[in-house]
């Protein structure tokens, strides 16, 4: 299993509740501090470092217009990060592909990133919460297939290079696309996904060889989807996916004691208090699909997955797995529960800051974590035995050690490599 | 009083496969052609003035694509396209000297109809239609139903909120998905650029027929002074207001209105 550390970058000195009707979209940013967040940015930047110290790996996200995430541009931060971290892979979870004007600008920025990092940059495309449609104005109803099409002509765009293509598709035009640099990885980073109930969305991400991710999901909701995946795979003929294919973000905090892990916990769980959103901003028309939105507007399900999950306890968060806390071997012993749960998984991305918890907080908290914990559960879970989409590889192998996604992908993007290499000379 | 009770016409109803996309027309009456289009909401499919005018007139009424009846095709993704069925619907029903009555994104749909080909098209009574962009880059012409609470959307819409018909209304999970489908559609068709087509009052001055156009006095989604500079950029219009209406005088104040549409028809 591999483990990212991840903070949303919040600014967590917000008016008082009753003053202030969402986090998200219409908060002003005269409730952001500049002489405040400058010192706020390098404290973050600074966790990344540490990450990347302790033998972690570091996950980075972006978000627009709201004080969950002043990391509104995730390429800058994820390029500090490729610059100051030595052996750290580099998650972008990820590029908003969906909204993205321009997704050649972005084939660009992460094969930059690739190349300054040798090839650490793990590289995700989010279809974007629902809030986003409103600041990028991008059309609800056809973020999935914009999705799709930018992804696939990175794809193309970062491993063509003999010379530029064309490219006129159903939402973006292009004409001479010819990336530079070349991407550091052949053919390209793995590539990361997100997704929430749509089952067939996710299959097509594991299927396509992405990494399938899930925040913040109540453990029966992640072994729903994950096994839907299994199950649909099955179903074309392919084989089963490893392990690696799979990733899972929860509230993570350990501590020396009980009591010290869940003080921590807490701070950590200002995400999840704060999120408040105004419902319209939740539910622009044709975002999610349509039965769903139906159940909406007739109230039939009136908030989501943040909204019921604000309303119940930590103990709650602990019993499914959305909150994992306690001393290291209590959080070994719950993550060992939760990957037998869900039918396995080979990324954990633990959200260990949020809101003003403080560095030393968070710091003990990782070091815990990295020192006490991983070496207890890095044996969990196969990875893939080969790049590359899902339907051309062979089966999935043990992890043998830790960070071993590294040196296994490398193996298995050589291997992948040199057989495409052969293919296309045979052709 | 027995001589004023109107007579409940039972229409007739069809699906059209057109190129462009299928539509499913419903036919009321005889006499001249009436073409009616509804609004995103779609409160004029039932209302009982169809039946008033079925009385005079053959009342022709397509339901848009993606609005209960018929898919909105992926290869549709304007207004402006949509635009082009509707144009091979009348040629296929052979209709001559039409009147044409549309309503909000129908008034909007009417105009893109009328721009391209005006021939078939006697008269036009757009009630407070949609299509156009007025102000400067930073006014906001119509206000964002996407943005606000629905309580201040129901607000920009009625007059009095409590008039939305919407509103009493416990949805089936029928309705309920009728409604997501059309709310998806109207998102298609009308999310950005924001219920107007940049390049539609460039056009304008080919609308040759007769134009009215009926504004409710406190329309909160788009005022009537939107609504009077939409009307200047057609060479034959008159613009009409419904004093106390909102956004669908025909919904809210009945009693002003359709005697407007009615007297404008003859």
């Amino acid at each position: 299993m591999e483990f990212y550390h991840f903070t949303e970058f919040p600014w967590p000195y917000l008016p008082p509740d009753d003053e202030f009707t969402s986090m998200r979209v219409n908060l002003p940013s005269s409730v952001f501090d500049p002489k405040i967040g400058a010192d706020l940015y390098h404290s973050y930047l600074d966790q990344h470092k540490l990450a990347d110290e302790l033998g972690l790996n570091c996950m980075i996200n972006e978000h627009h217009q709201t004080a969950t995430c002043i990391n509104s541009a995730a390429p800058l931060s994820v390029a500090i990060a490729a610059r100051e971290t030595k052996n750290a892979r580099i998650c972008i979870l990820g590029n908003p592909a969906a909204n993205l004007r321009d997704p050649i600008r972005c084939a660009e920025e992460m094969a930059m990133i690739d190349n300054i990092s040798h090839g650490r940059l793990e590289c995700g495309f989010v279809r974007g919460v629902p809030y986003e449609l409103f600041g990028s104005n991008c059309n609800p109803t056809e973020t999935s297939s914009r999705l799709w099409e930018s992804v696939q002509l990175m794809q193309k765009a970062w491993s063509t290079h003999d010379g530029p293509f064309n490219y006129e598709g159903r939402w973006i035009h292009k004409r001479q696309v010819n990336v530079w640099p070349r991407i550091y990885q052949d053919p390209h980073p793995p590539i990361w996904m997100t997704g929430g109930s749509d089952v067939n969305h996710a299959t097509r991400a594991v299927e396509s060889g992405f990494t399938f991710t899930m925040f913040l999901t109540p453990a029966d909701g992640m072994r729903k989807m994950f096994d839907g995946v299994r199950a649909n795979l099955k179903k074309k003929g392919l084989p089963t996916p490893a392990d690696d294919l799979f990733a899972f973000m929860p509230l993570l905090a350990v501590g020396e004691t009980e009591e010290e892990a869940l003080k921590y916990v807490q701070e950590v769980f200002w995400y999840v208090t704060n999120n408040k959103a105004e419902p319209q901003f939740r539910a622009p028309p044709g975002y999610v699909e349509t039965p769903l939105y139906a159940n909406f507007l007739s109230g039939r399900f009136s908030g989501g997955r943040t909204d019921a999950i604000r309303t119940k306890g930590m103990e709650y968060f602990r019993e499914n797995g959305v909150a994992v806390y306690g001393t290291p071997d209590s959080v070994a012993k719950q993550l060992k529960s939760l990957y037998k749960k869900v039918g396995g998984f080979g990324h954990l991305i633990g959200m260990l800051h949020s809101g003003d918890m403080p560095f030393k907080h968070t710091a003990k908290s990782m070091k815990l974590f990295a020192e006490e914990v991983v070496p207890q559960i890095k044996d969990l879970g196969t990875v893939s035995s080969s790049l590359g989409p899902l339907k051309e590889r062979g089966a999935p192998v043990k992890a043998s050690k830790f960070n071993g996604r590294t040196d296994a992908l490398a193996a298995a993007r050589d291997s992948w490599f040199k057989k495409q290499t052969k293919k296309a000379k045979a052709a | 009083m027995a001589s004023k009770t109107v007579q409940a016409i039972r229409g007739t109803s069809r699906t059209l496969k057109l190129p462009i996309a299928d539509l499913f027309v419903q036919q009321f009456g005889s006499g001249a052609p009436v073409l009616w289009l509804h609004s995103e909401d779609y409160y004029e499919l039932d209302l009982p003035l169809i039946q008033k005018l079925a009385q005079k007139y053959k009342v022709i009424v397509p339901w848009m694509p993606g609005y209960g009846k018929t898919d909105l095709p992926e290869t549709v993704r304007t207004v402006d396209d949509l635009s082009y069925a509707y144009l091979d619907l009348m040629q296929k029903l052979k209709l001559e000297k039409v009147r044409v009555v549309g309503f909000s994104m129908g008034g909007w749909l009417a105009n893109e109809i009328a721009s391209k080909d005006c021939s078939r098209i006697s008269k036009m009574s757009l009630v407070c239609p949609l299509g156009v962009k007025i102000g400067g880059a930073y006014d906001r012409d119509i206000e964002d139903i996407y943005y606000h609470p629905t309580a201040t959307v129901q607000g920009f819409k009625f007059s009095n909120p409590k008039n939305d018909p919407m509103i009493p209304k416990e949805l089936s999970e029928e309705e309920a998905f009728v409604l997501a489908r059309a709310k998806e559609t109207t998102a298609k068709l009308a999310w950005d650029p924001y219920f107007h087509n940049p390049t539609l009052k460039y056009r304008l001055h080919r609308v040759t027929a007769k134009t009215q156009f009926v504004w409710g006095a406190r329309d909160g989604l788009a005022k009537p002074k939107y609504g009077r500079a939409y009307a200047t950029l057609l060479p034959k219009s008159e613009f009409v207001s419904v004093p106390g209406a909102g956004h669908f005088p025909h919904v809210e104040k009945p009693d002003s209105f359709d005697p407007i549409l009615e007297q404008f028809l003859r």
